[in-house]
């Protein structure tokens, strides 16, 4: 620890040494032409490579998981490693929803696959249409119920507690014949061709993403963005001063669900199968995957979430075939590294090199970087 | 599922079967929560690489085994290997997140444990496998409950290796040094203590009682490179439903949790036994929850 840091130290940092206090809010200060750049990739990506489009669509949803993962891990300081739980609750319901409007459940899932559901246009997106808000809305509920017993827990039981939580709905999912237990569901088929579907699921999950990062650039700008902030920094405190924690959390976490039980039901329809271990939930990879890409990035930023997660997603999609078995060791190993070493992310890093850029006024009294660092811990 | 209740209670000596198999494995439970608690309690370190460190010993073993080393006799060999073993990780990762928040420890270990098994996993393949120790399976009670003689020298086996670790963690000058690491680290500091040597000593010991604990799963049970997490989960169900520090604690839980996931697989289907943890692990987060929120309006 150097110098006249204990004056200011603690209190202008976050958790990531980042330094906080003089952003009066949170707000954006990225130039137009960046937000342009990208509605034109997105928007002509899948005439470019129309090789690539479900690649690129699986982009879009992984930047939906590191912007959903932060709005609790990052801005809130709760860090869930079972998010992955919204994902696989929201791909069940809405094919409950999606097969349950057609015809019995429990009599076409025990055929085992034998007899598949063929709609026509109409039908199909009208099923997909409220499969999709009955996914969102019963993950907000399930998010208020359970985040009543998960938010009694605090820093690494929360996280054990998170993780638990998504493991065991895997198993039990898994044990659920209703539902097709372990063999799983078929979803609906698409009545078009293969080409014609991956292109309506790409401007879907390009629609999902971006309504995603609008909602949450408007959500940090909020007072409400200050308030689970403010529970990050100190959660205490933050009670002390008239918020109510538990509420302002809820909401946090489901909305969270809401967004994350969407991305499950229309992945769901994407891959149009679901069981519970590699495609509900998969705790292991895209579970981690969230929480690797917003830490990746750097938590607690805005557009943390979205550079980390195209970074991942482009690396992983291009050297993951070459690595041959060894991706998961490269992967724990990128984890260790990136978590020990690098934590406060690219985002992080590139705000305490260029704090000016991001309209952070640094107090020269304070030597923001180290100091600030250390003395947080 | 009913049905799998009345015949315990027509046949009660199908409960012994349960109860001894229970215990049996148990047992090996309690050492890889021991292991943890230690960790968790020295260095503040919540460790989820605990079941891989389990399942690398049990590789080990069976690797020993595959060159004509009797399981047993691998037991010191593989203590060794997984005692240095654990000093390399903390000196290469541990040792820079000690002083970091817990979600920092939890997800490097968590790093750690997803290398450990994918390293498993292209090392020996993903088949499931046992250490052959050759030891014979008794019968009681004409057949309705058999008794494997390995099940009962492992049960010795891991009584005595928590007896080693308790009394050096008692008697010994390190154990002493350790102790007093967990009490405060500063004051051991000013003492004279070097809490880096002893963080770095607590890590490996606690590597080298998983890997024995490993030792003993691969010869009563299974090993496959991904059973760790299970693993990961019951070391923690026990020492969070004991509490820190709580020796006789963990040792009853570590039981119970044997004996717990014996009965579910039973009556519920051997589906629900991996479940078990799971589903107890919230049981015991919330209930620990109702005390803390009793404990707070008590503070009031």
């Amino acid at each position: 620890m150097t110098g006249d840091n204990t004056l200011h130290g603690p209190a202008r940092t976050g958790g990531d040494g980042v330094p906080r206090r003089k952003i009066a809010i949170n707000a954006d200060t990225t130039p137009w032409y960046i937000y342009a750049a990208i509605i034109i990739f997105g928007v002509a990506a899948p005439f470019i490579f129309p090789a690539y489009t479900t690649q690129i669509a699986l982009l879009w949803l992984m930047i939906l998981f590191a912007l959903t993962w932060d709005i609790c891990g990052g801005q809130m300081g709760y860090n869930s490693l079972g998010n992955i739980f919204f994902f696989g609750a929201g791909m069940y319901i809405s094919a409950v929803i999606q097969v349950g409007m057609f015809t019995d459940v429990g009599t076409y899932t025990s055929a085992r696959g034998g007899e598949q559901l063929v709609l026509d246009y109409g039908d199909y997106f009208f099923s997909l249409f409220v499969g999709t808000i009955a996914a969102a809305i019963g993950c907000v509920v399930l998010a208020i119920v359970l985040g009543r017993i998960v938010f009694g827990l605090r820093g690494p039981y929360f996280a054990i507690g998170t993780l638990g939580l998504a493991l065991a709905a895997r198993e039990l999912a898994g044990t659920w014949e209703w539902i097709g237990g372990g063999s799983g569901i078929a979803m609906p088929v698409y009545p078009g061709q293969p080409h014609e579907k991956s292109v309506v699921f790409y401007i879907l999950f390009l629609l999902l993403a971006v309504l995603t990062f609008v909602f949450v650039r408007w959500l940090y700008a909020t007072r409400f963005g200050l308030a689970i902030n403010a529970i990050r920094d100190d959660e205490g405190k933050a009670e002390a001063m008239g918020i109510h924690t538990l509420r302002h959390k809820l909401v946090a976490w489901s909305s969270a669900a809401f967004l994350l039980g969407m991305s499950g039901a229309i992945f769901g329809n994407l891959t149009g199968f679901i069981e519970p271990l590699e495609v509900a939930f998969p705790a292991a990879t895209f579970g981690i995957f969230m929480v690797v890409m917003a830490l990746l990035g750097g938590k607690g930023t805005l557009w943390g979430p979205v550079i980390g997660a195209t970074l991942f997603h482009i690396v992983k999609e291009v050297t993951w075939t070459y690595l041959l078995g060894w991706q998961w060791v490269a992967l724990g190993l990128l984890i260790v590294i990136n978590v020990v070493f690098f934590q406060e992310g690219i985002m992080g890093w590139m705000q305490r090199k260029w704090p000016e850029r991001f309209g952070i006024t640094v107090d020269q009294r304070v030597s923001a970087d180290k100091a600030g660092e250390e003395a947080s811990r | 599922m009913l049905d799998n209740i009345g015949l315990l209670t027509l046949a009660p000596v199908l409960n012994i079967q349960l109860l001894l198999d229970g215990l049996f494995i148990g047992a090996v439970f309690v050492l890889a929560a021991y292991g943890l608690a230690l960790v968790w309690g020295v260095m503040n370190v919540k460790n989820l690489a605990q079941g891989e460190f389990v399942i690398m010993g049990g590789y080990f073993a069976w690797h020993l085994g595959t060159l004509g080393v009797h399981p047993i006799a691998s037991l010191p060999i593989v203590i060794a290997i997984m005692f240095a073993f654990g000093w390399l990780v903390y000196e290469t990762i541990i040792k820079y997140v000690i002083s970091r928040d817990l979600f920092t420890s939890l997800l490097a270990t968590f790093g750690i444990a997803l290398v450990v098994q994918q390293g498993l996993n292209l090392a020996y393949g993903p088949e499931v496998r046992t250490a052959e120790s050759g030891f014979s399976t008794h019968s009681l009670f004409g057949g309705l409950v058999t008794v494997a003689e390995i099940k009962i020298v492992s049960f010795c086996l891991a009584l005595g290796l928590a007896a080693t670790v308790i009394l050096f963690m008692k008697t010994s000058r390190m154990g002493q040094a350790i102790r007093a690491t967990a009490q405060d680290a500063r004051a051991a500091k000013i003492m004279g203590i070097d809490t880096e040597r002893v963080y770095a000593f607590t890590y490996a010991l606690n590597a080298a009682i998983c890997g024995a604990a490993g030792v003993l799963v691969s010869m009563i049970w299974v090993i496959q490179p991904f059973y760790g997490i299970p693993h990961s989960i019951r070391a923690f169900v026990i020492v969070t439903a004991a509490g820190l520090g709580n020796i006789p604690g963990v040792i009853v839980a570590g039981l119970g949790l044997g004996v717990a996931e014996q009965y579910s697989g039973f009556v519920l289907g051997l589906e629900f036994q991996q479940a078990t943890a799971l589903i107890l692990l919230l049981l015991v987060l919330i209930w620990r929850q109702v005390q803390l929120a009793r404990y707070r309006q008590v503070v009031q």
